[in-house]
């Protein structure tokens, strides 16, 4: 067993050699499964328990924008709101419809969480600190994700309720109108690192890549959140419209582990994010790399509680509309004028790009990023239609 | 080529989050557009009318604050007002300012309340919709000042009110009077220029002024549709006519200028209670009226603007204490008359956003 490297707080290596230390010699042959359970269970759990704590962030965020004050009973703050939570829904009667496919209805909390928690596996959380990696992990992940939808659309199918058949159906809408964006602002990536491997991305942003291509980041998040289905693009399940949308018919222990997946969706989208286009766990070395990239992943968080809590929901039409022409045409504009500038711009001999050359291609594309986001905004707009202040008149005072 | 598609039909309540109360509507989908709708009501019937039978014409004011209880003043004002048309009760000035003040209060919490459950339609998670509600608090705290409740207030009696406003009162409304401003402002510079809300309530459910009229609307959802009409100025109560106030309309009937005309209605609520603190004066606030009224042998109609429309009685009298009859018109139940004409051919989410807009009150629709 190779193991040179020893850094980062979740490092298998580290955890060999403890095992190696500990176990028995009749148990030596298991190390090498001991070592992987244990650090794949701490990871999912840190993952779990981050996902109970940011449920108690996100009420009491959104609290706070709403003027009130959000869960604040149990433990300091209603830190422990979370528990309260979880105990109340495995309490629950676990009810299955009557006429519901069983087997499929049963499967899909368990695919939706598995699906989700996957995505973790090639995130590089801190130099040397990933669980697995893989050299194609930008495409494990947009496979991974993709399969999310199957079981949303499982799971709606399978519940014989026409509510939840319709936030099935939406879903599955999303995900063709949506992947194809999303592919699109990836390749500007890959074209920039030269590699597919999460780390191999991480360790070529020399300045964080949403400076150098705003629009691709700007198509990517977008996406992103139409992806994990979070508002302006909470179609799938619009309290208002669909009552709970696809997961109308479940209730206690998976209604959890739906719900869990839920609110783990933006964690983990935030992580891609901030791996893709913010240095992922790079920053000054006053702090650990670990430490980076949860401030980085807790900034993207909030920036879409912030959307969440402040705009309504798009139609499904207009979502359609919006990521077929606006965010597909950015998306091809955005990999077309990197493709160039990385042509122009690297290095013939050893494939690389220089920082001044990144900032130069950074100050090109902000300068397009502005002008088309104006003209967008122009075109699309309906703000500039007509002047509000003016639609209604009145009558003469009597 | 053409992919053949099944209608799908939904029961749209009568429980669901976006339908106000117990409203059921049976909606026939195709795909995400509404081929066919078909209201069902009565959910929520109480039999108001015929308990009205049996009750003295005082005990009365007590059921109409459960007819539409965002707007328990402006139902008040339009029982009182017909009983003292049917009695011919002359009332006492101030307390005629002291009724005005109230149902402008109330048209108010009553447009604050329509508005943020819009936008909430629309799935603004909650935001607008607590802003709206913070500040409709502060209006309910006044009526509490004024008459001890919140929400069932029974502060208007045939003759007059029921006391006259402490001074705590006065107070608190000038502090209202110089927030409110503000509040609306910040509620429009959240609501009315972001874009999304435009994309979503810009022409979708238009109704013609002559589609309006004939479906007999009245309220902010007939004045979105450019007809200008509201019994303030056309048949002026109370003292409306001594006041200046113009009346809103909208230009393209559509979701955003009900929308709109809410809002402005709102501005001008607040200039009409600003033009009534300044020219109340001292005086009783209660003719001498007995309590167990007879009125003379007769029926009357009279209505008022309300805050979602034109809300009249009508009432019969057999000299007896009780009402022969009482007939109330409500305008959430007329409002909702032309659903098939404003939701087919739109889309789920447009449904809910449309149902929102029409702004109804089950405990009103289901007298």
């Amino acid at each position: 067993m190779m193991c040179e490297q020893a850094e980062g707080l979740v490092n298998f290596c580290r955890i060999y050699k403890i095992y190696e230390f500990i176990l028995p010699s009749w148990l030596s042959s298991f190390t090498y499964f001991f070592s992987a359970i244990t650090l794949a269970l701490t990871v999912i759990n840190i993952l779990i328990i981050s996902t109970a704590l940011y449920t108690w962030f996100e009420r009491r965020t959104l609290a706070r924008f709403q003027s009130r004050l959000g869960p604040n009973r149990w433990g300091p703050f209603g830190i422990l709101q979370p528990i309260a939570d979880v105990i109340k829904a495995i309490t629950k009667e676990d009810t299955v419809p009557e006429s519901a496919d069983k087997v499929v209805f049963n499967m899909a909390p368990i695919l939706l969480i598995i699906t989700t928690l996957l995505v973790i596996i090639v995130i590089p959380l801190g130099p040397n600190s990933f669980m697995g990696s893989l050299n194609i992990g930008i495409i494990f992940i947009i496979g991974i994700t993709s399969m999310n939808t199957i079981s949303i659309f499982m799971g709606g199918w399978a519940s014989r309720n026409k509510y939840a058949m319709f936030g099935a159906m939406r879903s599955v809408a999303m995900l063709i109108t949506y992947e194809i964006p999303m592919g699109i602002a990836i390749v500007g990536i890959l074209l920039l690192s030269n590699s597919l491997a999460l780390s191999d991305i991480v360790l070529s942003q020399t300045i964080p890549f949403f400076i150098i291509q705003p629009i691709g980041f700007f198509v990517f998040f977008a996406a992103s959140i139409a992806e994990i289905s979070r508002t302006p693009f909470d179609q799938i399940e619009a309290e208002s419209e669909l009552g709970s949308g696809f997961h109308t018919e479940y209730s206690g222990i998976k209604f959890a582990i739906i719900t869990l997946a839920e609110f783990m969706a933006p964690i983990i989208s935030a992580i891609v994010i901030t791996t893709l286009y913010l240095g992922g766990f790079k920053g000054p070395s006053i702090l650990p790399a670990e430490f980076w990239f949860s401030i980085k992943v807790f900034g993207v968080i909030f920036f879409m509680l912030w959307i969440r809590a402040t705009w309504p929901r798009l139609r499904i039409d207009q979502i359609m509309n919006f990521a077929w022409k606006p965010l597909f045409g950015l998306g091809l504009f955005n990999l077309f004028s990197i493709a160039i500038e990385v042509f122009v711009f690297q290095d013939k001999v050893t494939g690389f790009i220089s920082t001044s050359h990144y900032w130069i291609m950074a100050g090109i594309n902000w300068v397009f990023a502005i002008l088309l986001f104006f003209g967008i905004t122009q075109i699309i707009g309906n703000k500039n239609k007509e002047k509000i202040k003016h639609s209604y008149k009145t009558n003469m005072i009597s | 080529m053409s992919i053949r598609t099944e209608p799908v039909t939904i029961n749209l309540g009568p429980q669901h989050p976006s339908t106000h109360g117990v409203f059921r509507l049976r909606v026939t989908f195709d795909g995400e557009t509404v081929v066919d709708v078909d209201p069902v009501f009565g959910y929520m019937h109480r039999g108001t009318e015929k308990l009205a039978e049996t009750r003295s014409y005082v005990q009365i004011v007590t059921l109409t604050d459960r007819l539409d209880w965002v707007s328990s003043m402006s139902n008040n004002l339009a029982y009182v007002r017909a009983v003292e048309a049917l009695c011919e009760i002359e009332v006492p000035q101030r307390a005629q300012f002291l009724r005005v003040i109230a149902a402008e209060l109330q048209r108010i919490a009553s447009h604050l309340m329509a508005t943020g459950f819009l936008v909430n339609d629309m799935g603004a998670f909650a935001t607008p919709l607590m802003y709206c509600f913070r500040e409709r608090e502060r209006i309910l705290d006044l009526f509490e000042i004024l008459c001890g409740a919140r929400i069932t207030l029974s502060y208007m009696r045939p003759g007059g009110v029921f006391q006259d406003a402490p001074k705590a009162f006065w107070d608190n409304l000038d502090a209202l009077m110089k927030e409110m401003p503000i509040y609306i402002d910040e509620l429009e510079s959240l609501v009315t220029t972001n874009e999304i809300v435009l994309a979503r309530s810009k022409n979708v459910g238009v109704l013609t002024a002559e589609q309006s009229i004939n479906g007999s609307l009245s309220g902010p959802m007939l004045r979105a549709s450019s007809v200008d009409w509201d019994i303030r100025k056309s048949n002026p109560y109370e003292i409306y006519d001594k006041l200046n106030f113009e009346v809103p309309i909208g230009k393209n009937g559509d979701v955003f200028d009900r929308y709109l005309v809410r809002i402005k209605e709102m501005r001008e609520s607040l200039k009409i209670i600003g033009q009534c603190v300044d020219m109340i004066s001292e005086g009783p606030v209660r003719a001498d009226v007995p309590y167990n009224i007879r009125p003379p042998a007769g029926d009357i109609y009279s209505s008022i603007e309300a805050p979602k429309g034109e809300l009249g009685f009508y009432l019969v009298s057999d000299q007896s204490i009780s009402p022969y009859r009482c007939k109330i018109r409500s305008p959430s139940f007329m409002n909702l008359s032309l659903l098939r004409e404003m939701l087919v051919g739109w889309k789920m989410s447009d449904l809910i956003v449309i149902l929102g807009s029409v702004d109804f009150v089950m405990g009103e629709v289901d007298r």
